[in-house]
Parts: structure tokens; C-alpha cells; sequence
């Protein structure tokens, strides 16, 4: 159960501050504590913010493009990786982060990270098809799983149970995974977010973001759906909201005239789905709700988006985007 | 009507109207093939001074970037890193690790200008070395090679294009030099269209049908003859060698190991016999790998296009080597153009001909070689500027055909290669 803030309120949502890289942005994430927005740009660094006084302090270490950032629970490390296939730690709140611990994790891009609820394991995974698990306090090594046939796109925890984790590949291939046993349990049925065009020869889609309630009862795959130009980005974007028990799928979550990819999506609360998109329409934060097909509230952000994350105070989102900027959005009314 | 080519320049409206669709059916029955040739002890027994070229088409724009020419850690060069290659200093993306250990059989050319952004336009100019006018047609270099190359008494089809789909039948790519050099295609991989017998016509009835033909068209000619009849008897004498000689065309006479070292999706296969029709002395096979035209998300679909392309394509590379076949055969591989240095807000690559790279390698180039360069961005060609026309004299050059030379048709000297252009020849040898 996850508790509304006093004051939220989606439909007042609107952007508070911009500020500004010199580099196109990709992804982000504000450290557990809040204090920070870390967020990694087309010049293979990562820019962190300092909500406090937008201070904005570079940190250098990756030889390619940065598409994953994840925190430790306590919020002392941040990890980051990319397409040079590491994984490098850092001290969160360092003066002057410098990477404390480089892992040549995999061959190929990493293209995502997750944090177990317990805060103990990390998990990485990306072209070289593997999911690999660590201990995230030291980078030790816990073990791998297999099972993936393409490209892996996605890699999230249980909201609750540290025993499971979810990953998903650009076939719309969604496995749930014991973590201790390192043995696949189940899988669910995603194929509405993949589709192969045969005129142009290219698999498209894929499971671009995975989020469970924060109650353990819904499952959210985000992705797209209705590419009929994969190459020309003529693509719609599409959650697929499952009953966690059942594997049944509620809702085919749409978002009307849109032409975009949802980039990420989070519960900010047992009812209420956010999600990012980005596309040829410009970007968006989308609401939905496990019992309807369309959105609760669209909010339109000024350029197209990439990534978002919500801060521990439940209000404030920030949102990357390809004009370099990154925007913070507060889900409540304006104050005078 | 007398014998006249020139006149009415019936070849030329042959080739507009592609009137083979398809291969005549009505042909002897297929008998033995030339699988055995495709052994490599066969192979060496044939005349090496047999030149073919090889060209692969990556249709719809290969990104230069996340290929030939990457530029990791600048503005425009994406997450795409670079890795070495089998000849020290040159390197080339990290997209294609098993091509990257065939550099010492490519020859890079970093260095191309085409001043193109359009699609058609753009394959028109790198098929034909010749910009798309509306007053003239050029044969493509699958046609040139054909004509050119082709051995006078070969019974095969010359002109041989490798597409992942499409409707079959015969290109209308060979302009003035006529149908007879006009590509064959080989949709999905699949031989020829109708070179099987119908099952309601046996062999017996077949040789009879022939016989008749034969007779008619011996009694027509002697009054008649003009360059359409002499077009369909072509034809139709290549459409019986053709079912003759159809398992050239079928892989599956191929060994389960090679398969499986070329892989089992469509363009390992095309792969595969890409190089059997090269072993069986085709002059020209062309081979086409969609889709590079990355608006969206392009280091994405580059992953998954050059996936697919890298392995069976250096299998390829290391197979002819292997057999001697690299002193014989030119490899090209091309695109319409390549892919701008700027990458767009949803991650993509739009059309851009001003600073792009095409590879060869093989028969009549130096390899292990790269020419040209670009900017430290890839924004600009700084040495060694080249275009669609000086590669054309240089595939020509490559295999022994002299690009400054003239066809013969009907009477009127043809260019074979656009005047305003030259070989490029620091990369010949």
C-alpha cells in the first residue's frame, strides 16, 4: 500500500523547473533521499542535479551513452551503465563522484537496471541476452539467468518480493523469475507490444517498461503497439495491465492520436499508472487506472520526453528530453 | 522486316517492358544439375580468369556510423563504439565483430559524396554510376557485368539478384543493353519462377512441344527474323538450360554444416547461395538486406539489422578466401546512401549522401586497405572525395573491364561509365 501525498493532484500537474545540459538527455532518476536528479546525455556523461541549489556536477567514467541509472535503498551508491557494457558505482552525494567500482558486466549494452525492495541485489541486463544479479553494497557477483532469445530491454523487481524479478526483450517475451532458485516460473503473454514488419524486414516493440502495484495485485508491460512505420516511428503507444494472480489481462491501456513509445511507467499508488512517451507527437505523462481502457489524465510536456522518475515526496516528477533539457513537473496545484 | 537493331531499338523497348516475367515453361525435363561444381576442388578447376562481382545492397541507407566510418565519443557518434580489426589502425563499429576480423579481404572507401538524400535517386546513381535523368536510361552494373563478364557460350543467366520477398521474374534494370542481360530474381532465396515441368505435362509431350517450336521458329525466322524473335528464342533456349540446371539455384543441395554456419534466417541462407552461384561462374549476384532506413530509434535497428548481416557476411568473405574465389570475385557492399551525422530526437538517423562509406574487397582492389576520410565528426569528406561515378569505373576496373570503353548498340557507341568519372585507383591493383 503505497499512501497519496497530501496535496497530489494530477490534473494540476505543471512543469516548475527546466534546466538545462548542452547535450540531448536519456534517462534519469532522483536518488532514494531526494536529494539528487541523476540523468545521462548523448555525450556518454551523467549530469546530477542538486534539487537543493540545481547545482549540476558531471560524472565521467562511461565510454558510451549511459542507458540505465539505479540507486542503492539507503541512496549512498549510484550505478550507472551503457553501451560499453559496464557497470560503474559512484558515491551519491560526493563532491566530486569519480567511478568507486568499474564491472565489465556484459558483451554489448547494458540497457537496464533494477533494484530488488530490499535493497540488497541489483540486476543488469541487455544484448547479450543475460540477466545478470549483484550484490549491490560490493558488485559481487550472485548469479545469471538465461532464457532470453533477443535483445533484453527491461528489468524490474517485484514491488514487494525481492524473489521475483520480471524482464522482458524486444519479442514482447515477459518472464517472472525466482531470483534464489535462478529458475523461470512464469510467463506472460505480452505479443501485443511486438510486431514484425515485413516490408521493411525489422522486429519492432519489445517490453519497454515493466511496473507491479505497489499492493502486488497488477502487472503494467508498457511498449507500443499499431506500428505500421517502425522505421518512420508510426507507432502508438500501449500499456498492458494484467491481473497479477490470474496472468489475465484487465486492460489494453491506449492513448488516442498519440504517436509515441512509452519509455517508463511507475504505480504512484495501488490505482493510479504513470507513464512517459515519447514520439513523433511530442512527450507525455499518461495516468491510467487498472479498470479503464483510457487514460485518467494526459499531461502534455513541452518537448518529447525519454525517461521520468517521481521523487520520494510523490509530487515532483522529472522528465529527460531530447532538447537537452531536463524538466521537473509538480502533480499539484500552482502556489502563489 | 529486315534484321535492324538500330532502328527501332527493339532491345531497349524489350527491357522497359520486362517481357520476361518470368522463365518460359515448356522446356525438357530437369536433369542432373551442377551441384558437384559447387565443391571447392570443382570450383578450382574452373578458369580463374572468370571475374564476378558480388554486391550487397543494404537498402533503405546504411548509417556509415554504426559501420564503416564510426566516430565514438563525439556529437554525432551515438552509443556506437569502435573495435579493432584484423589489419592494425583500421577500425570500424562494434556492430560487426566478425567482419571486423575480415578487414584484411575489404577495402574501405570513407570517402563518398554523393549530394543525395533520395531514395530512388540515390540507388539509381549507385547502380549505374550515372545520375537518373529523364533522357536516358543506364544499365546497372549487375547488367554490365553480365554482359561484359558473362562467358559468350554460358548457358546461365548472368544477372542474378538475391530479394527477401517480392513477386519473381525478370528486373528491368539492363536498359540498353536488352532483356538478355536483365537481372533474374530470386525472391525469398527461391529459384527461378516456372523452371519446373507443369505436372500435367510429361517429358515425352514436352520434347514434342519443343520439336514444333523449334520448327516454327526455324520457317518464321527465315522470313521474319527481327531482334523480338530473336529475344524470345533466347529465352526460351535459356529458360531449358535454366530447368536443366536448377539445382544451382537450390541451397538445400548445400551441406548441413555450411548451413548452419550461415544460419538459418533469410539472409544467411541468401548468403549461402550467394556463393554457390558465384562457385557455378554466375557473373553477378546481387544481395539485398533490409531495412537501414532508421528515422527511428537507429542504433537500435542497426543492432538488429547488423546482427543479422555481420556473421553470415563474413562467413562469406572467409569462405571465398578460402576457395581462391577473393583473386576472382569483387565484393561490394553498398546502400542508396548513407545516414546523417545528426541524430534526431527519437534517436534516429535521417537520409544524408554527403560523407558516407561503401566497402569492396576482393578481386582487383588492395585490401586491408581504407580510403578517404572524414571530418572528426563525420560531417564532411577531407580526403580523398569520390562519388557514385568514380566507383563505378572502379568496380569495372576491379575486374578487368575497361570503364572508358564503349558498347555496341545497334551501331552507336555506348560509355560503359559516365565520362566525368575515373577509377579510384589508390585502391587498385
Amino acid at each position: 500500500m503505497l499512501d497519496t501525498p497530501a496535496g497530489r493532484d494530477i490534473k494540476q500537474a505543471h512543469v516548475t523547473h527546466q534546466w538545462k545540459h548542452d547535450r540531448p538527455l536519456i534517462e534519469c532518476r532522483i536518488d532514494p533521499l531526494g536529494r539528487y536528479v541523476f540523468a545521462s546525455a548523448e555525450d556518454n556523461l551523467i549530469q546530477r542535479w542538486a534539487f537543493a541549489d540545481e547545482v549540476k556536477t558531471p560524472l565521467v567514467g562511461h565510454e558510451s551513452w549511459v542507458f540505465a541509472i539505479e540507486h542503492s535503498s539507503d541512496g549512498n551508491w549510484t550505478v550507472t551503465a551503457g553501451g560499453d557494457g559496464r557497470l560503474i558505482w559512484w558515491e551519491t552525494a560526493s563532491t566530486e563522484p569519480k567511478p568507486v567500482r568499474t564491472i565489465d558486466a556484459h558483451l554489448g549494452w547494458i540497457r537496464t537496471l533494477a533494484v530488488s525492495p530490499d535493497g540488497k541485489t541489483l540486476a543488469s541486463a541487455g544484448n547479450d541476452k543475460i540477466i545478470r544479479l549483484w550484490n549491490i553494497q560490493d558488485g559481487t557477483p550472485l548469479g545469471e539467468l538465461r532464457s532470453h532469445e533477443r535483445h533484453v530491454y527491461c528489468v524490474r523487481f517485484h514491488s514487494t518480493d525481492s524473489n521475483i524479478l520480471l524482464s522482458g526483450d524486444i519479442m514482447a517475451s515477459l518472464k517472472q523469475w525466482d531470483v534464489s532458485k535462478q529458475a523461470l516460473t512464469r510467463e506472460f503473454d505480452c505479443k501485443l507490444l511486438h510486431s514484425y514488419n515485413t516490408g521493411q524486414g525489422v522486429d519492432f516493440g519489445g517490453v519497454r517498461a515493466i511496473a507491479v502495484s505497489p499492493d502486488g495485485k497488477h502487472l503494467a508491460v508498457g511498449g507500443l503497439h499499431k506500428a505500421s512505420n517502425p522505421l518512420g516511428s508510426v507507432h502508438d503507444p500501449l500499456d498492458l495491465m494484467f491481473d497479477w494472480e490470474s496472468q489475465k489481462l484487465l486492460q489494453s491501456c491506449v492513448a488516442e492520436n498519440i504517436r509515441s513509445v512509452i519509455w517508463r511507467q511507475l504505480f504512484i499508488d495501488d490505482t493510479t499508472l504513470m507513464a512517459v512517451s515519447g514520439g513523433t507527437s511530442g512527450g507525455f505523462l499518461h495516468f491510467w487506472s487498472p479498470t479503464a481502457t483510457k487514460e485518467v489524465h494526459q499531461f502534455k510536456l513541452p518537448k518529447l520526453a525519454r525517461d521520468m522518475d517521481l521523487h520520494p515526496d510523490g509530487i515532483q516528477v522529472a522528465t529527460t528530453h531530447s532538447d537537452s533539457i531536463l524538466r521537473i513537473t509538480k502533480l499539484a496545484a500552482k502556489t502563489s | 522486316m529486315a534484321l535492324n537493331y538500330s532502328c527501332r531499338t527493339t532491345e531497349h523497348q524489350f527491357a522497359r517492358r520486362s517481357f520476361l516475367g518470368g522463365m518460359l515453361t515448356g522446356a525438357t525435363a530437369v536433369v542432373g544439375g551442377l551441384g558437384a561444381f559447387t565443391a571447392p576442388q570443382a570450383y578450382a578447376k574452373l578458369n580463374r580468369d572468370q571475374k564476378r562481382i558480388v554486391v550487397f545492397n543494404m537498402h533503405g541507407g546504411l548509417s556509415q556510423l554504426e559501420s564503416w566510418d564510426p566516430k565514438p565519443g563525439t556529437d554525432t557518434g551515438g552509443p556506437t563504439r569502435a573495435i579493432a580489426t584484423s589489419v592494425p589502425g583500421i577500425h570500424i563499429a562494434d556492430t560487426m565483430p566478425h567482419t571486423a576480423k575480415q578487414m584484411h579481404n575489404l577495402c574501405l572507401v570513407r570517402s563518398v559524396n554523393t549530394k543525395n538524400g533520395d531514395h530512388g535517386k540515390g540507388r539509381y546513381m549507385m547502380l549505374t554510376g550515372r545520375a537518373q535523368t529523364p533522357a536516358a536510361d543506364y544499365p546497372e552494373i549487375g547488367a554490365v557485368a553480365a554482359k561484359t563478364l558473362n562467358p559468350p557460350q554460358s548457358s546461365l543467366p548472368g544477372h542474378i539478384r538475391i530479394t527477401p520477398g517480392g513477386s519473381g521474374g525478370r528486373g528491368n534494370d539492363s536498359a540498353y543493353l536488352g532483356p538478355k542481360y536483365a537481372s533474374i530474381s530470386l525472391d525469398g532465396g527461391k529459384p527461378p519462377l516456372n523452371t519446373t515441368l507443369p505436372k500435367a505435362v510429361t517429358a515425352a509431350g514436352d520434347e514434342q512441344r519443343n520439336q514444333f517450336r523449334q520448327f516454327a521458329n526455324t520457317g518464321f525466322l527465315e522470313r521474319r527474323r527481327t531482334a523480338m524473335t530473336d529475344a524470345f528464342t533466347y529465352s526460351y533456349e535459356q529458360a531449358e538450360q535454366l530447368m536443366k540446371q536448377r539445382d544451382i539455384f537450390d541451397i538445400t543441395k548445400e551441406s548441413e554444416k555450411d548451413a548452419a554456419r550461415y544460419g538459418s534466417h533469410d539472409f544467411g541462407r541468401h548468403c549461402l547461395l550467394a556463393r554457390r552461384l558465384l562457385e557455378n561462374n554466375i557473373s553477378f549476384v546481387q544481395v539485398s538486406h533490409s531495412n537501414y532506413d532508421t528515422h527511428n530509434e537507429n542504433f537500435n535497428f542497426h543492432l538488429e539489422q547488423l546482427e543479422e548481416f555481420d556473421s553470415p557476411f563474413a562467413t562469406f568473405v572467409g569462405d571465398l578466401a578460402d576457395r581462391g574465389m577473393l583473386e576472382s570475385t569483387l565484393i561490394v557492399v553498398l546502400s542508396e546512401f548513407g545516414r546523417t551525422p545528426r541524430i534526431n530526437d527519437r534517436y534516429g538517423r535521417d537520409h544524408w549522401g554527403n560523407a558516407w562509406s561503401v566497402a569492396l574487397g576482393g578481386c582487383g582492389v588492395t585490401n586491408g586497405a581504407a580510403f578517404g576520410a572524414t571530418n572528426e565528426n563525420g560531417t564532411k569528406v577531407v580526403d580523398g572525395e569520390i562519388d557514385h561515378r568514380h566507383l563505378f569505373h572502379t568496380y569495372l576496373s576491379a575486374v578487368g573491364v575497361d570503364p572508358t570503353g564503349t558498347f555496341d548498340i545497334g551501331g552507336r557507341d555506348m560509355l560503359k561509365a559516365d565520362p566525368e568519372g575515373h577509377a579510384i585507383k589508390e585502391i587498385l591493383v
